[in-house]
């Protein structure tokens, strides 16, 4: 009987509630449009590493309403990405696919950006291009070497300013990171100094290890590290007897005694904005860089290793690159003694972009 | 160089050859035990990741390490045990099993190993044997983990054994002439199934050195390819467990040179010099593989040989 009976007074109010929707704006009625959120990682999600700090962020954004997330990790950067992202596209309705892998882009992300023009592709670097590239796809990128130099500020007034540096590659992003790190310390501590140690590929837990070992037989104090997952950098440090600062996401809980600070990256405001977009219906930005003046990025919370000036200290520089502050000041020179910047730089001046040089007060060598 | 940057370069390799080369020693000698028995098992890289895997989550569930050494030698015997029992079926080609075996082994690996990435389970202890230098760097790099003994008493016990033994000489009578094994009235295919399983079983343990001594977590990028190099390493050592101790200690050694040598200030050049492992290998092989000697170290029956 009921499924026949005609209930006036239900009846009434859903007609009065369709009547207020359409009085609503346009984007109320747009606000409902599932946003489904697919992601791809390179490596486990759970690395302590690049891909935890995007799987963190995903996370948060499960919770905002009308917004659901597909994910999938251990996606080489081969043709399984296509295959991937093309599956979440079909299958489960994704209309904004992030790539969080350096190899994804091209060709994989530009081929499928060019097939499927409904759908968004937003890739994590740099590398997007208006002249050539689908308007559907973008990057997003932020300039960690930000939140690294805070690890340098907190390193700095840790310990007696040698640090040690466990590096991948000799690329732009690590350089500034290095550089970062030592005007970081330099700057609440002249004396300050990095030693670093190029292992030669992203994920080599053995080498990263050896490193960390001969950086503290070399003397280091404090042990930070730009690799895919400092997990065993951290673990090893801390093992020594020195202190730490983290890299990408949070390694607090691996160093309970000697954890400074770490540089990790905010992905969540970018990924919420993303989502807020869609849902209104507006145009994504294909481009967004940023750092600390506009919410991309933080330092994990200090961990046993921090002293307090050098809390006070960090966070004054927070606060000072929140204001926009440059890190590159001139003039400085690099360690082979050629003067590399000659006056001030905005933190992402594009000639900073193109680094290929360590500073002075590093000692390394990138070939 | 410097004299105190050599003495810190030395002691560097000195220390990588005691902590790196565990996990190469443990595979070269189970390796070198089913190659012995005229079997090749390609899939120790396997081994050695599962191990790694059921070491940590054993130890982590139980808060034993030991446990976890021997539940990891374990995980090593099963996959060596199907490698033996699948290579004992007509017509099966050992070196494309081993390689399938690889895959499943590393496959199972990091399918059941995703919930021990994160949390950090007790590890092996170490023995302090450099307190008394009152050099920092030297005791460090004498902290000895006891595996790397146990190691080294096998290789004398298996060197000892093959020569000495009833045992020795079936496995090494199966490795160089099947026909003669079977006139003797021995199982060809038993000591083969044997053999690969105690093979098994050591690289097993090499992989719980990994996980849980050095560099000690388990992440899915922990072997980074070590099995296969150890697998290599027999032919480099000629079928001789002593020679295998030396490879995989010159080994160890060869690995530390890249990231010492940065830290005593000698900064260009590092991918040469962490390429040297595997061209110190190379020049060794073709000083060694010239002579007449080295042909009649072959087990006769490897497949490869053949």
């Amino acid at each position: 009987m009921s499924a026949n009976s005609f209930n006036r007074r239900a009846f009434l109010k859903a007609g009065a509630a369709g009547v207020a929707a359409s009085a609503l704006p346009l984007n109320f009625a747009k606000a409902q449009t599932p946003v489904v959120l697919g992601a791809v990682y390179v490596g486990p999600r759970d690395d302590f590493g690049w891909n935890q700090a995007h799987a963190v962020s995903m996370e948060i954004l499960k919770s905002l309403p009308n917004v659901s997330v597909i994910e999938e990790e251990n996606v080489p950067e081969t043709d399984a990405v296509s295959q991937s992202m093309e599956s979440m596209i079909n299958l489960d309705g994704a209309n904004l696919i992030l790539a969080t892998s350096f190899g994804y882009y091209n060709p994989f992300v530009v081929d499928l950006a060019k097939k499927y023009p409904d759908v968004q592709f937003r890739h994590a670097a740099p590398l997007w291009n208006e002249a050539s590239d689908p308007a559907n796809a973008g990057s997003y990128f932020p300039y960690l070497n930000q939140a690294h130099y805070v690890n340098g500020v907190a390193a700095g007034l840790s310990s007696s300013g040698k640090i040690g540096f466990v590096a991948a590659k000799p690329i732009p992003s690590v350089l500034s990171n290095i550089n970062s790190v030592l005007l970081g310390a330099k700057s609440v501590n002249p004396d300050a100094t990095v030693q670093v140690i190029f292992t030669g590929e992203w994920s080599l837990p053995v080498r990263e290890a050896e490193a960390t070992n001969a950086l503290v037989d070399a003397g280091a104090e404090v042990i930070t590290c730009h690799v895919d997952s400092p997990k065993v950098v951290i673990e090893t440090a801390e093992g020594r007897g020195v202190k730490t600062c983290g890299h990408n996401a949070s390694q607090a809980p691996l160093a309970p005694t000697g954890f400074i600070t770490g540089a990790e990256y905010k992905w969540e405001t970018i990924y919420a904005g993303y989502a807020s977009a869609l849902a209104a219906g507006e145009p994504l930005p294909n481009f967004m860089i940023g750092g600390y003046n506009n919410d991309m990025l933080r330092n994990t919370a200090y961990g046993a290793g921090a002293t307090t000036e050098a809390i006070a200290a960090a966070d004054a520089a927070i606060a000072a690159m929140v204001a926009g502050e440059p890190i590159y000041k001139g003039m400085l020179k690099d360690n082979q003694g050629n003067v590399v910047v000659d006056k001030d730089y905005d933190n992402y001046d594009p000639y900073l972009d193109g680094m290929n040089w360590l500073l002075e007060g590093v000692q390394g060598s990138i070939t | 160089m410097n004299e105190g940057a050599l003495v810190t370069v030395l002691i560097a390799m000195l220390g990588g050859a005691i902590r790196v080369s565990t996990p190469f020693m443990f595979v070269a000698l189970g390796e070198c035990l089913t190659e012995k028995s005229g079997r090749i098992n390609l899939g120790l890289e396997g081994n050695l990741v599962l191990g790694a895997m059921v070491a940590y989550g054993v130890s982590y569930l139980s808060g034993n390490p030991w446990l976890g050494v021997l539940a990891a030698g374990s995980s090593g015997l099963i996959l060596g045990a199907m490698h033996g029992y699948i290579c004992k079926l007509p017509k099966v080609n050992d070196i494309a099993v081993g390689i399938a075996m690889m895959s499943f082994g590393t496959g199972i690996a990091f399918f059941f190993g995703k919930p021990y990435i994160q949390p950090t389970a007790p590890r092996l202890d170490s023995i302090p044997l450099g307190d008394w230098t009152g050099n920092s760097a030297l005791a460090q790099a004498l902290q000895v983990n006891p595996l790397f003994f146990v190691g080294i008493a096998l290789a004398l016990a298996m060197s000892w054994a093959f020569a000495n033994t009833k045992w020795g000489l079936i496995v090494r009578m199966t490795g160089d002439s099947a026909a003669s094994a079977r006139a003797m009235g021995v199982s060809v295919d038993l000591v083969r199934f044997l053999a690969t399983s105690a093979g098994g079983f050591l690289a097993g343990i090499g992989g719980a050195f990994l996980s849980l001594y050095y560099p000690g977590s388990w992440n899915e990028g922990l072997s980074s390819g070590q099995g296969l190099m150890a697998v290599a390493l027999v032919i480099f050592a000629r079928w001789d467990p002593i020679r295998c101790i030396w490879a995989a200690l010159l080994f160890g050694a060869a690995g530390a040179i890249g990231p010492a040598l940065q830290s005593v200030g000698i900064t260009s050049g590092y991918y040469f010099f962490n390429a040297a492992p595997y061209i110190l290998t190379l020049f060794i092989m073709i000083a060694s593989a010239r002579s007449k000697a080295a042909a009649r170290d072959v087990p006769g029956e490897l497949s490869i040989t053949k």
